[in-house]
């Protein structure tokens, strides 16, 4: 209020000069500068009072939510290396689909249905226990075995390709149990999107 | 000392079958041997004292030319010529370095027979290499060390590219001549290797690339003959060494491709029929048994080399793979799961007379030998990994070659049955080694990167 109170008559002192100042003196003058047109001269009310200094700033972005079609955004690689897609294990020697692994199987068909341009290959691998041979019928079996059971959830064959790759690409270098439990599996790559 | 004896009927019949090879091959003879015409070669066998496994010694071969090509020519021909005699297990082959103080003979008539018998050699193989406007012109002989005779004698010109391939032409055509056997000396073996480093492209894993290579027997001259930047795996030579069939990944999926190494050529068979896999050549070349998934499983197929005539060979809802033609081209072992393991069966090319042949754990990847051995060796489970075992036919005894070094797998023979190439880890990474089918004489080939799947040319 103070502070308000004080510019006011601080324009009134200025206004007072400047009214005076026009009034004052006969001769046209030359080439003289405009005085700025700082008060309207028809208003015979002092303009208000200016603020306080404004404040400079532009509203800020909310950064995005990771938003659910994130699938739509990203590159293949990107999309693979971080699949939404997840991996089903297996036991030794066997390519039957435990009861983990089918709930694993029913999350990614639910994704599959979300996305119904998405084509995806399943790879199938074997740990170093088996045969570089055997491993290669092993790795298919296993692939077929979870594309089996996504055709069983109503996503389409024909999205969904297979290949073996027997013990030849171990995701883990290891050897030992946890490695070869590691070894043994589905893996899911997505071809399209 | 060694388990090939061999009968005196055999060896009769080595004479006269010597006698063809030297008056086929003897008028190709720039130079002819002054002192031993070649009619005085036959029936000349060099045996040892009292029954005792005959002692052989392979001295430098003299060079007749000063230059650094030839001389060591010379020498690397002796070294190889030594170790191609040794791998047979023929002859006792006295290490070379005992008798390094012995002069070279001054020409290859020359012998010092006193000094070779002080030795207790039986037989000493005198050479000689001189450069020539084609390359080099090797001559070797075969002498009779008591008898003071020269048995056999070769005379060779070409390449000085590569020194080896004299020696172990000379060890074939030595042991065809003195032991009637057909040497491995100058077979190949192919496999699969990861050693150049690249990654397969396409995928975010990293994954090495594995291509198809080819070297000697011994492991020299390794050459590369896939370049795919893919999984190029279980190569398979077809009988007349001219073409290798293998699983191939450059498609993305395990398909046939067939690489006609000597003509630079390609051939896909199978005309993308499924996927398909593990090829194997008959062993009159014209067929190739394999499996595949067309059928919506692993089963056994066979088809004509150009793909045509494909047949089914079995169904069974568990996995069938792994197939090995009998030498006769009639049977067909491989690995079936049906029992509920892995083990090896028997069926006619006809799809009849199916039986089983293993009693493991855990067998894969049988391998048929040539006669006149009639056995199967496969890959057994005998622990955590796995040992080379070799399965008689006729009486179903099986032994044991490997016992629990690294794992074991993949066995393929040689084409004369006395040998096995093998995949090993127990140097480490993955390795080809061979072994006598006795599970003595073990050898590992390769060491550059990780080696997998052999297959022996014939």
């Amino acid at each position: 209020m103070r502070r308000d109170a004080k510019a006011v008559l601080v324009l009134v002192l200025l206004m007072t000069v400047v009214v005076a100042g026009c009034k004052k003196g006969g001769k046209p003058p030359v080439a003289r500068p405009m005085p700025p047109p700082m008060v309207d001269p028809s208003s015979t009310t002092p303009t208000p009072p200016p603020g306080p200094p404004r404040p400079v700033s532009e509203p800020v972005i909310v950064p995005p939510m990771p938003a659910e079609d994130t699938i739509g955004s990203k590159s293949l690689d990107d999309l693979n290396r971080d699949s939404p897609l997840r991996p089903l294990f297996f036991e030794l020697d066997s390519s039957e689909v435990s009861a983990a692994g089918q709930q694993v199987l029913q999350a990614n068909a639910a994704v599959l249905k979300k996305y119904p341009n998405m084509q995806i290959t399943i790879e199938g691998h074997c740990d170093e226990r088996g045969t570089a041979e055997y491993n290669l019928a092993l790795g298919e079996r296993r692939a077929l075995a979870a594309k089996n059971y996504l055709v069983s959830l109503g996503i389409g064959a024909d999205k969904v390709k297979t290949v073996s790759y027997g013990k030849e690409f171990p995701f883990d270098a290891g050897h030992n149990d946890a490695a070869w439990a590691n070894n043994r599996r589905a893996h899911f790559v997505i071809t399209a999107k | 000392m060694h388990n090939y004896s061999v009968p005196w009927k055999v060896l009769v019949a080595a004479m006269i079958a010597a006698s063809a090879v030297v008056a086929a091959q003897q008028p190709a003879q720039q130079t002819p041997p002054p002192q031993q015409k070649p009619q005085s070669e036959i029936g000349l066998i060099l045996t040892g004292e009292a029954g005792a496994q005959t002692r052989l010694a392979v001295p430098d071969l003299l060079s007749l030319s000063s230059d650094r090509e030839t001389t060591e020519a010379a020498r690397t021909i002796s070294e190889v010529l030594w170790d191609d005699l040794n791998y047979e297990r023929e002859f006792y082959m006295i290490p070379r370095d005992t008798y390094k103080s012995i002069p070279p003979a001054p020409t290859i008539d020359a012998v010092p027979y006193e000094r070779w018998r002080e030795l207790g050699a039986d037989g000493v193989v005198i050479g000689t290499v001189q450069k020539v406007a084609t390359g080099i012109k090797v001559e070797l002989r075969l002498y009779n060390v008591r008898a003071r005779q020269s048995l056999f004698g070769r005379e060779y010109t070409g390449s000085a590219a590569n020194p080896r391939l004299y020696a172990h032409t000379m060890s074939d055509e030595l042991h065809e001549s003195q032991r009637s056997l057909r040497g491995v000396a100058r077979t190949k073996l192919t496999f699969s290797s990861d050693r150049n480093k690249e990654a397969v492209v396409g995928t975010v894993e990293k994954r090495d690339v594995k291509e198809v290579y080819v070297a000697d027997y011994d492991g020299a001259n390794p050459r590369r003959i896939t370049i795919n930047r893919s999984l190029n795996i279980t190569p398979n030579w077809s009988p007349d060494g001219r073409s290798i069939a293998y699983t191939s990944y450059r498609t993305g999926v395990p398909d046939i491709m067939i690489s006609n190494i000597y003509a630079g050529t390609m051939e896909t068979p199978t005309k993308n029929a499924g996927q398909n896999w593990l090829p194997v050549f008959s062993p009159d070349g014209k067929k190739i048994a394999f499996t595949s998934n067309r059928d919506g499983n692993p089963e056994l197929y066979v088809m004509n080399r150009d793909g045509s005539d494909v047949r089914r060979l079995t169904n069974n809802p568990e996995i069938d793979t792994s197939p090995t033609f009998s030498p006769a081209g009639t049977q067909i072992a491989f690995t079936s799961g049906r029992s509920g393991t892995p083990q090896v069966y028997v069926i006619g090319i006809d799809g009849a007379g199916l039986r089983r042949i293993s009693q493991e754990s855990y067998a894969d990847r049988a391998t048929w030998s040539p006669a006149p051995f009639n056995e199967i060796a496969f890959t057994a489970r005998t622990g955590p990994g796995f040992d080379i075992k070799i399965q008689s036919i006729a009486t179903g005894e099986t032994r044991q070659i490997t016992f629990g070094e690294g794992t074991n797998e993949s066995p393929a023979w040689s084409p004369n049955g006395r040998h096995l190439s093998f995949m090993s880890t127990r140097a480490g990474r993955s390795q080809i080694f061979t072994v006598d089918r006795d599970g003595r004489n073990l050898r590992q080939i390769t060491r550059e990167g990780n080696n997998q799947t052999p297959n022996w040319s014939q």
